[in-house]
């Protein structure tokens, strides 16, 4: 993901998935809009990075999971950044908060200086 | 005689002017569909033009660098007609094609004038083909730049296009918002709207995002930045068409509307927007 329109184009193709995986309506606005806020700060702060979507399915659910990756300068101090409010660039610093709220599983790997990378999982009982 | 490379050519443009001007509208005749007498008349003008800019320029001995301040006015000859092409809806062939059909006749000329000197020939034909293959790459990336200008205009139109204020009543706005809200288009709509609220005076403006498929962090800081703007020109700001969907994953996101006033549709704020401006609208 280099831009702005990269990001609307994950959130059509998250879109596509959710829908064919039968997500209901609230499900999937949740989970595009946490994709949208991930993608936006791979591309803030991450410097750019990729974002990979991939389908899950175990012996009673299906899901949707969504990586995103970059080699930016890594986060600090994961607590901080994950409070409700907090921001270093001047956003209303929700949404690394918000996508761990909308997604049903949130993993966050990062190292200073090497990169970024932040998982989360939506799950729907087949 | 000389021997500097396009010596010979030069010769030729310089005594040959006319002649060459005719075959090269003969040639665009046959391969460009759309050439009515105004369109020849350009070509004829452009045609000279450039002739007499290369009759110029070869002798300087730059044949090979087109960047160089000998070829100032041949580029920006080249520069202005692809740029006119691009704009009339000429396609990248067609606007080549000028460059390329002065190949031919000009080999044509260089064979009868050097028929006793083969060698020369065959190098006036090489500095000669690669000159014009380098001015006419020169023109199909002018017509490339100009294209891309004329895109990216016609995006910012479209920008503005798609993000219209309508006045429903006195001192009453409203902005119906329609797809997806990337920064730059949020930006352009939210400044149009203030802009409007100047010029009309508004009291309530409408923001309704029934059609916006994502509220995301960036989206909704927009909206709150331009409702407090609103707010400080005397405007109060109110957002309709939130989705069920949408405001679940608001409250989940954290953002705080408790502050904004919000309605279910268009019509509920249109009814409230009335009422505070004092206005109403009864059933007869
Ligand atoms: N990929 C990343 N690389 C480095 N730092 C990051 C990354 N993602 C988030 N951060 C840090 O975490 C902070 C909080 O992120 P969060 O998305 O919650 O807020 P924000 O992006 O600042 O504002 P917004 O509410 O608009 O998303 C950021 O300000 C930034 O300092
Ligand atoms: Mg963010």
């Amino acid at each position: 993901m280099r831009s702005d329109e990269d990001v609307v184009r994950l959130r059509k193709v998250v879109r596509e998935e959710l829908i064919s995986l039968g997500f209901g309506l609230v499900d999937q606005t949740k989970m595009i809009t946490a994709a949208s806020e991930l993608a936006r700060n791979t591309l803030k702060y991450g410097k750019g990075g990729e974002g990979h979507v991939l389908k899950l399915k175990d012996t009673v659910r299906i899901g949707l999971e969504l990586v995103f990756t970059d080699d930016g300068p890594g986060i600090p101090d994961i607590s901080l950044a994950l409070t409700d409010g907090y921001t270093s660039g001047g956003g209303l610093g929700l949404g690394l908060s918000g996508a761990k709220r909308l997604s049903d599983e949130f993993m966050i790997d990062t190292e200073s200086g090497v990169g970024t990378t932040v998982l989360i999982r939506k799950w729907k009982v087949s | 005689m000389t021997h500097a490379p396009g010596a010979q050519i030069v010769e030729i443009i310089k005594n040959n002017q006319k002649d060459l001007v005719g075959d090269l509208l003969a040639t665009m005749k046959k391969k460009v569909i759309r050439l009515d007498k105004s369109a020849e008349n350009e070509i004829i003008i452009q045609a000279t033009q450039l002739l007499g800019f290369l009759e110029i320029a070869i002798p300087q001995g730059q044949l090979s660098d087109l960047e160089t301040r000998a070829w100032d006015d041949t580029r920006q000859l080249l520069s202005d007609f692809s740029q006119t092409r691009a704009k009339e809806g000429f396609s990248p062939i067609e606007t080549a094609t000028f460059i390329f059909s002065f190949k031919e006749p000009l080999f044509t000329l260089l064979r009868t004038s050097l028929s006793n000197n083969p060698q020369l020939l065959a190098e006036e034909i090489a500095v000669t083909s690669l000159l014009f293959d380098e001015l006419g790459l020169l023109t199909i990336s002018s017509y490339q730049k100009a294209r891309e200008q004329i895109i990216l205009r016609q995006q910012q139109e479209l920008l503005e296009l798609s993000t219209p204020v309508v006045q429903l009543w006195q001192n009453i706005l409203a902005l119906p918002l329609i797809g997806t809200l990337d920064s730059a288009r949020t930006q352009v709509v939210m400044e149009n709207l203030l802009q409007k609220i100047v010029e009309t005076g508004a009291l309530i403006a409408i923001i309704d995002i029934t059609g916006v498929p994502t509220v995301d962090t960036l989206v909704a800081q927009h909206l709150l930045k331009t409702i407090a703007a609103a707010r400080l020109m005397g405007a109060d700001c109110i957002i309709s068409g939130i989705r069920p969907q949408i405001a679940q994953t608001i409250v989940h996101l954290g953002v705080n509307l408790e502050d904004v006033i919000t309605k279910a549709t268009l019509a509920d704020a249109f009814v409230v927007a009335l009422k505070t401006t004092g206005s109403s609208v009864t059933n007869s």
